[in-house]
C-alpha cells in the first residue's frame, strides 16, 4: 500500500527552517506535526504548537488541505509553526460582581497588579481605590489627588503603585496599606497621560518610572527619593503615551505625530536617541512586543511565591529573553495614530517603518482613528482598537493583516489580552465588552451590563478575572 | 436748622465743650442700638424702606470683606472639581454630549403590551374624512364616486405594489409618499434623518394606520442603527418609535421626536 507523501518545509514565525524539506505522510494531522516539531527542537516537555500555511491556520490533515486548495504536490509546502502557550485561560463570560456606588466619579483607569493579587482603579472622584479580589469588595480608598485620576501603574515587582492626575500631580502609594507615601509630586504643568515603570530585569526592586503629560515633557522619577530625576523635553505637543523598553530605551509618542526614543546615560542624563517620523496625525498609543512581560516582571500566570531580589531579577530577565524570541532579535514597536494607520517599527534595526498597516488598501486598514494598539503577550499578534467600531488583528512579526472583528455598535476604546494570547477583550462606547477568540477568529462572548460607555478594561495576569469601569461609575468584575 | 453760621462762629471763638469728645464717642456708640431699635420697630412702608436699605448695605459689606480676604491669605487649591471626568485618551477630543442611560427594551415591551404610551403629543386635532380623502370620479360618464385619493403624507414600505388600478379604492399618490423622517432625540437635542420602518398607530383611526397615513401625532417606527444604541442585555437596537410633530402635507417633510 503506497502511502502518499507530501513534501513539506517547517519554518518558524521569522522564517528560519527547521531541518530541511521532508516527506510527510498524507494523513499527518495536527498531533503528528506537533510531535514532529517537538522532536526536532529536542523539547523536554511536549509544547503545543499551531500551524499556518500561507497565513491560514492548518486545522485538517495535510493531505485534505492540499486537495481542498489544489496545491500541487510537486511544490514544497511551507508550514509555519507557532508556539502556543502551555496553559489555557478560561474564557470570561459572566459578571461576578458589580460594585456600584463606591466610586463617586466615573472610572477612568483600572489596573491589576503584576502578581494578580490586587486591583487599583482611578476615577473622577479624585481617589484611587484598591480592591480585594478574593471577596470582590473595596479594600482601601487612597485620597491624595485633587483632580481626576487619569493614569495608574503598578511597578513590576508589585510593591509600588503610582497614579497621575489631571493637575499634573503624581502620587506614590503603598498598596499593602493604601497609604500615600510622601506628598503629591508636582512637576508636570498639565495633565498626565501615561505612566511606565523601568523593567524588572534592569532594576529590582523597582525604583524608577517615567510619566508623560500634556505639557510635552516626559519625566523620570525615583520612587524612593520622591523626586524628578530627569526631564525629557523635546516634543512640541502633548505626549500621549510612554513605554520603557527592555533594553533601557524609553519610547514616547506624541500629538506632534512623532515618536522619540530616549536613553539614559551612565551619568544619569537623558538624551534623545532617535526620532521616528512617519505618522501624519497624533500618535495615540504605543505597544512593545515584550510589553506584557515587562509589565508583569518576574510573575507569571502561576502566581509563584516571591523569592529573593536577585532571583526575581534573573527570572524577569529569562522571561524577557523568551518573549523577545531569539536572543538577538530586536524588540518591535507598534504605534497607532489619528491618521487611521498603524505602523510597525523595529527601532533598534532601522528608523524606517518596517510595515505600515495603512488605509490605502481601504479594506484592510482602519476607517477611523486608532485609539489603542496592543501586542499579544507572546508577541505574535497585534490588536488594534479603533473608532470605526472594529478591532483588527495583525501579524506581530510581519505586520500583515489577519482579520477584523466586527460586532461593536460604537467606537472601541481599549483592548486587553488574556495571558495565554488566545483571547482578546475589547471595551467600547456602546457599553459592552466583547471577548474574541483568536483561534477561530470569531466572537466568543458578549459581556453586556454596563449602563454607559466603558472606558477602562484589564485582564488579570493570572487570567482569572477581568475588571472594567467607565462612565456609569460601576466597577464590574467578570469571571470565567 | 440754623439759619446762618452763628453756631460755627461760637465754636471758633470759644471752642467746644470740654466733654465734647467724650459725648461724641458715646453718642456714636449709641447710634448702633438706636438704628437697630428703629429698624425693628418701624412699621409700614417706612419699615420696608429701612429694611431694603440695610440689606443692600449688608450685601455690599460682605462683598468687600471677601475681596479683602482674597488678597490677604493664600488660597487653598480649588475644592470643586470639574464635572465630566474623561480618560486621558478622550481629554483632547470634543465629544458630542452623550445620552443618559440608554433605551430599556423591557420597559418598552411592557408598554407595548399594555397599549399605553407616554407621548409628547397626547392629544391631536382629529382629522375629518373629507379632509383626509378627496373623491375621485371614475367611469365613462364620471358618475362613479367610489375611489378616494389620500391628501396626506403616507408611507408604503419598500415591497409595495399597487393593486390593479381598476380595483383600487384608495389611491396613495407617489408624490406624497415618504421614506425618511427627521427625528430629534429629546435629550441629545440633535436631529437625524432616519428611515421609516413602519407606521405603528395613527390616532385618527385604525383605517388610517393600515393605509399608512402620517398626520400629526402618528407614532412611526424608525431605523436607529446609526445612533449606535445598545440594550442593557447587549443587543444592538435598530428600531425605535417616534411621534410625528408637524403636518407633513404642508411642509413636505416629516419631523418627529424620538420616544425614549
Amino acid at each position: 500500500m503506497a502511502m502518499n507523501t507530501v513534501m513539506c518545509l517547517l519554518t518558524d514565525a521569522e522564517g528560519t527552517p527547521l531541518g530541511s524539506a521532508m516527506y510527510i505522510p498524507h494523513n499527518a494531522g495536527h498531533l503528528q506535526l506537533i510531535n514532529l516539531v517537538n522532536t526536532f527542537l529536542n523539547n523536554e516537555e511536549k509544547l503545543s504548537y499551531s500551524f499556518y500555511v500561507s497565513d491560514e491556520e492548518l486545522l485538517v490533515s495535510v493531505g485534505t488541505y492540499m486537495e481542498r486548495n489544489s496545491v500541487s504536490v510537486e511544490n514544497v509546502l511551507k508550514i509555519v509553526y507557532r508556539q502556543q502557550a502551555v496553559f489555557r485561560i478560561r474564557p470570561v463570560y459572566r459578571c461576578s460582581q458589580t460594585i456600584s456606588d463606591v466610586h463617586e466619579g466615573e472610572i477612568l483607569c483600572v489596573s491589576f497588579s503584576p502578581d494578580g493579587k490586587q486591583l487599583a482603579s482611578g476615577s473622577g472622584d479624585k481617589t484611587v481605590r484598591l480592591w480585594d479580589l478574593n471577596t470582590e469588595t473595596p479594600m482601601f480608598t487612597c485620597k491624595g489627588h485633587k483632580e481626576h485620576v487619569l493614569a495608574v501603574a503598578w511597578s513590576p515587582d508589585a510593591k509600588c503603585l503610582v497614579s497621575g492626575d489631571r493637575d499634573g500631580k503624581v502620587c506614590c502609594w503603598d498598596p499593602s496599606k493604601g497609604e500615600l507615601l510622601g506628598n503629591a509630586l508636582s512637576g508636570h504643568k498639565k495633565w498626565i497621560c501615561g505612566i511606565a515603570w523601568e523593567p524588572a530585569h534592569l532594576s529590582y526592586p523597582s525604583r524608577r518610572f517615567v510619566t508623560c503629560g500634556k505639557d510635552g515633557d516626559a519625566r523620570i522619577w525615583d520612587f524612593t527619593l520622591k523626586r524628578t530625576l530627569i526631564v525629557l523635553s523635546g516634543h512640541t505637543r502633548a505626549v500621549t503615551c510612554v513605554k520603557w523598553g527592555g533594553d533601557g530605551t524609553i519610547y514616547t509618542g506624541s500629538q506632534d505625530s512623532t515618536i522619540r526614543m530616549w536613553e539614559i546615560t551612565q551619568q544619569g542624563q537623558g538624551i534623545l536617541k532617535h526620532i521616528l517620523r512617519d505618522h501624519a496625525g497624533w500618535v495615540n498609543s504605543l505597544s512593545l512586543s515584550t510589553e506584557y512581560v515587562l509589565r508583569t516582571g518576574a510573575f507569571d500566570h502561576t502566581r509563584q511565591v516571591t523569592c529573593s531580589d536577585e532571583e526575581m531579577k534573573k527570572i524577569a530577565l529569562e522571561r524577557y529573553i523568551k518573549a523577545k524570541g531569539k536572543v538577538d532579535s530586536p524588540e518591535r514597536l507598534v504605534s497607532g495614530s489619528d491618521d487611521f494607520t498603524i505602523i510597525l517599527w523595529e527601532p533598534s534595526v532601522s528608523l524606517q517603518p518596517k510595515q505600515k498597516m495603512v488605509t490605502t488598501a481601504r479594506v484592510t486598514g482602519h476607517q477611523q482613528l486608532v485609539n489603542h494598539v496592543y501586542f499579544s503577550p507572546n508577541g505574535q499578534w497585534i490588536a488594534s482598537a479603533s473608532f470605526d467600531k472594529s478591532v483588527k488583528l495583525w501579524d506581530g512579526v510581519t505586520g500583515k493583516f489577519i482579520t477584523a472583528f466586527r460586532g461593536h455598535a460604537n467606537c472601541v476604546y481599549q483592548i486587553s489580552w488574556s495571558p495565554d494570547s488566545r483571547m482578546l477583550l475589547s471595551c467600547s462606547k456602546d457599553s459592552t465588552l466583547k471577548v474574541w477568540d483568536i483561534g477561530t477568529k470569531k466572537l466568543k462572548h458578549d459581556l453586556p451590563g454596563h449602563k454607559d460607555e466603558v472606558w477602562a478594561v484589564d485582564w488579570s495576569p493570572d487570567g482569572e478575572k477581568v475588571a472594567s469601569g467607565g462612565l456609569d461609575k460601576d466597577l464590574k468584575l467578570w469571571k470565567g | 436748622m440754623p439759619q446762618g453760621d452763628y453756631i460755627e462762629l461760637h465754636q471758633k471763638r470759644h471752642g467746644r465743650r470740654l466733654d465734647y469728645e467724650e459725648r461724641k464717642r458715646k453718642k456714636e456708640a449709641r447710634q448702633v442700638h438706636k438704628r437697630s431699635k428703629q429698624a425693628q420697630n418701624s412699621i409700614g412702608i417706612k419699615g420696608k424702606m429701612i429694611a431694603k436699605k440695610n440689606y443692600a448695605e449688608k450685601a455690599q459689606m460682605k462683598k468687600t470683606l471677601k475681596m479683602h480676604e482674597e488678597s490677604s491669605s493664600r488660597r487653598k487649591a480649588d475644592e470643586d472639581v470639574q464635572e465630566g471626568a474623561v480618560p486621558a485618551y478622550l481629554l483632547d477630543r470634543e465629544n458630542t454630549s452623550r445620552a443618559k442611560v440608554l433605551s430599556n427594551t423591557i420597559k418598552q415591551k411592557r408598554k407595548e403590551k399594555a397599549g399605553k404610551w407616554e407621548v409628547p403629543l397626547p392629544k391631536v386635532r382629529p382629522v375629518a374624512e373629507d379632509e383626509m380623502f378627496r373623491v375621485i370620479r371614475s367611469g365613462k360618464r364620471k358618475t362613479k364616486q367610489w375611489k378616494r385619493m389620500v391628501t396626506k403624507a403616507t408611507f408604503v414600505g419598500p415591497g409595495f405594489t399597487r393593486k390593479p388600478p381598476k380595483y383600487e379604492r384608495f389611491i396613495r399618490p407617489s408624490g406624497l409618499r415618504f421614506t425618511k423622517a427627521h427625528v430629534t432625540h429629546p435629550e441629545l437635542r440633535c436631529t437625524f434623518c432616519l428611515e421609516i420602518i413602519g407606521i405603528k398607530k395613527n390616532p385618527n383611526g385604525p383605517m388610517y394606520t393600515s393605509l399608512g397615513v402620517m398626520t400629526r401625532g402618528t407614532i412611526i417606527e424608525v431605523n436607529v442603527s446609526e445612533l449606535g444604541l445598545v440594550t442593557p442585555a447587549g443587543k444592538v437596537v435598530w428600531g425605535k418609535y417616534a411621534q410625528v410633530t408637524n403636518n407633513p402635507e404642508n411642509d413636505g417633510c416629516i419631523n418627529a421626536v424620538l420616544l425614549v
